[in-house]
């Protein structure tokens, strides 16, 4: 018969459901008894908004699946046949290739949020690393979404990709050829992407979004200040310095999803193509495996990743260059996963750290946006040479953490949160 | 609201930072998809120079139709040549793609999405750069596609237009101006040197409403987007209005 305890609704329809299903319950557990710390400031929209962009992703997608045709002879007919003759599929194409960017956006900026404030401290590891899986697999969804309108750059970046894992010493042709389904990319490759992103990377993406909230309301929200509102609690047990997520953060969410919907529609509407780096160029030709393109580079996300791989021009320890640059790349996104145990400081937010840190921050953080530049134009002596020295800075910010975060002197972190 | 004017600016720093680079080709133009007369002319000589051979294979005849205000008997008499093709199919060319191999070396490609893939002030520009060039199998090359398969097909409209060395205004890389006259010496001036049936003022005006229809081929939604947008726009500003006087009134209570 479950929890006795559960709160249920009086009585009538409610009262009905609560007593076969925990609505009334899980309504206050999750919103209107959830506390959250009424310091947010704007950097903490980005959850919120990354939520938002899944749902357009998903409603849009399903709506293009409707027309789109996953083969190779009529991929890209289908998506022109979106564009024009579907009532407002121009508009259904634009809100999902605007939304896979507009995802990246929000969730760097999240993401950022949660380093400056310390978000991945002890208890919420595991928010963090739910969150980077969300992460690694959205990667991998844009990547395969990104063959289906079988462009020339559709093409040619899934080569470029594909071909990383033929980089592995021993298993890596057969690898390539495994993942790829035939010899080169094919209409194989793309009904195989088109499986994998319109059905499996999406059910196992929502998974991890409801294991990542469930973690959060769990340990509760980290803060601007850092400070855990859990500890000080009032007579009836609400924490002092939370209010109701509902409806306190749903009425302000609203205001920022405002904001963030109208700069969604000025690009949707004016800028579809985002500069030619949302939507490339040579993506308006067909895939033609026979014709490479002049300048092969992946969508702006992938970028700064890229600059990395591309800045191993070196031989080591008997291994080859494009092998190391595959493993630098690898080892990039993989020691995010490990960033709550390289971090020794005694407090969370960057508003108490010592000036190491902030320095760290701020360097890492201009070193990621400088691969992302570098990763987008083609490749100079000087350019792989700075993407050398950056590639050297992000990962000096993991690796040198436990010994800046343990030597600097800290501040006072206040006992309740600051305005 | 300062807080939330702030989170628009951050949003929208990574759309600055992206500046793309444009094509480098020496004219520029300006789509205007609002201007249909010019998208009518567009149309009507794409039709009897361009379309022999290049087809539109993703743009039908009725949506230009109905996207520049034409009728369709008029669409269908003068704008349709082929007995094989009615008034809502896709503007294909009837040349065969093996033709253009034979005849050409390179089969013509479908210029539906030319407008986006290559740019409109590449088209405008590739469209007034040919010259004659005798040992070219065609008689002309291009300025801007060296070495074209395509023929200068414009040329009863523009003239004979040749390569000259001449002194010109623009700056020259390498070359220092002429101490006197401040000009430079160049030899990749076009220039043209037997009239065709148009005036060059008049026909660039040609080259630009070809290029305007090509524009408008590549993306006819843009029309309806450029509809669209305003009301979406102030739909979302009032919706974002109401929701900050309400996040104000609920947070009267939050100290």
């Amino acid at each position: 018969m479950g929890n006795p305890n559960k709160v249920k609704a009086e009585r009538g329809i409610m009262r009905w459901v609560d007593d076969r299903f925990p609505a009334t319950q899980m309504m206050q557990d999750h919103l209107t008894k959830y506390y959250a710390p009424k310091n947010f400031n704007f950097l903490y929209i980005f959850g919120v908004l990354a939520l938002l962009v899944l749902v357009n992703q998903i409603l849009t997608g399903v709506w293009l699946t409707m027309s789109y045709n996953p083969s190779a002879e009529g991929a890209f007919r289908s998506v022109e046949y979106i564009m024009r003759d579907v009532e407002y599929g121009w508009l259904i194409r634009y809100m999902h290739s605007t939304g896979a960017s507009a995802f990246f956006v929000v969730i760097y900026l999240h993401m950022f949020r949660a380093l400056m404030y310390g978000s991945y401290k002890a208890p919420r590891e595991l928010v963090w690393i739910f969150g980077m899986a969300i992460y690694l697999l959205l990667m991998a969804e844009a990547f395969m979404g990104y063959l289906l309108p079988w462009g020339q750059m559709s093409y040619w970046g899934a080569q470029v990709i594909i071909s990383l894992f033929a980089t592995i010493p021993g298993i890596g042709p057969d690898l390539a050829q495994w993942i790829r389904g035939d010899f080169l990319i094919s209409g194989i490759t793309l009904n195989r992407f088109f499986a994998l992103h319109v059905v499996a990377l999406p059910i196992v993406i929502l998974a991890l979004v409801v294991l990542h909230i469930i973690a959060l309301h769990e340990v509760g929200s980290n803060n601007p200040d850092g400070v855990e509102i859990k500890e000080k609690k009032d007579e009836t047990g609400k924490p002092l310095d939370g209010i109701p997520f509902h409806p306190y953060y749903t009425v302000k969410d609203l205001v920022g999803v405002a904001v963030f919907l109208f700069v969604f529609a000025v690009v949707l509407f004016y800028f579809p193509e985002g500069g030619g780096y949302f939507l490339e160029r040579p993506n308006f030709e067909p895939a033609n495996p026979m014709v490479t393109p002049d300048h092969i580079a992946p969508v702006w996300y992938f970028t700064p990743f890229y600059a990395i791989l591309r800045a191993i021009t070196f031989d080591f320890l008997g291994l080859r260059a494009e092998f190391l640059g595959v493993l630098a790349m690898g080892g990039a996104i993989a020691i995010l996963f490990v960033l709550p145990w390289l971090d020794r400081s005694p407090v969370k937010s960057i508003r108490y750290k010592g000036w190491l840190s902030r320095i760290a921050l701020v360097i890492f953080s201009v070193s990621f946006v400088v691969l992302g530049v570098l990763g987008a134009i083609p490749a100079t002596p000087a350019r792989t040479l700075t993407a050398q020295i950056c590639t050297l800075l992000y990962f000096a910010f993991f690796i040198l953490m436990p010994v800046y975060t343990s030597i600097e002197k800290t501040k006072p972190v206040p006992e309740r949160v600051t305005g | 609201m300062k807080k939330q004017l702030f989170a628009l600016l951050f949003a929208l720093v990574p759309l600055m930072a992206i500046a793309a680079p444009g094509p480098d080709v020496p004219y520029s133009m300006t789509p205007d998809l609002q201007d249909k007369e010019s998208l009518q002319r567009g149309m009507q000589l794409y039709v009897n120079y361009c379309m022999g051979c290049h087809s539109l294979e993703h743009q039908r005849f009725s949506r230009a139709a109905a996207d520049f205000d034409m009728p369709q008997d008029l669409v269908e008499e003068n704008l349709i040549f082929s007995s094989s093709l009615a008034f809502n199919d896709l503007m294909q060319t009837t040349m065969q793609r093996d033709d253009g191999d034979n005849w050409f070396g390179a089969a013509a490609p479908d210029l539906t999405l030319h407008g986006r893939l290559r740019g409109a002030d590449w088209i405008y520009s590739y469209l007034l750069s040919f010259y004659r060039d005798p040992s070219r199998a065609t008689g002309v090359n291009n300025a801007v596609f060296d070495l074209v398969a395509m023929p200068n097909v414009l040329e009863p409209l523009q003239g004979v237009q040749e390569m000259v060395c001449t002194e010109t205004d623009q700056p020259v890389p390498g070359q220092s101006p002429d101490p006197l006259s401040g000009k430079y010496q160049s030899c990749d001036v076009l220039q043209v040197t037997q009239p065709g049936s148009m005036e060059p003022a008049e026909f660039e005006e040609a080259v630009y409403d070809l290029t305007n229809f090509l524009a408008y081929v590549g993306e006819p939604s843009k029309l309806q987007a450029q509809t669209l947008a305003p009301k979406v726009l102030i739909f979302i500003f009032i919706f974002g209005v109401i929701a900050y006087f309400l996040k104000r009134e609920y947070w009267r209570d939050v100290h």
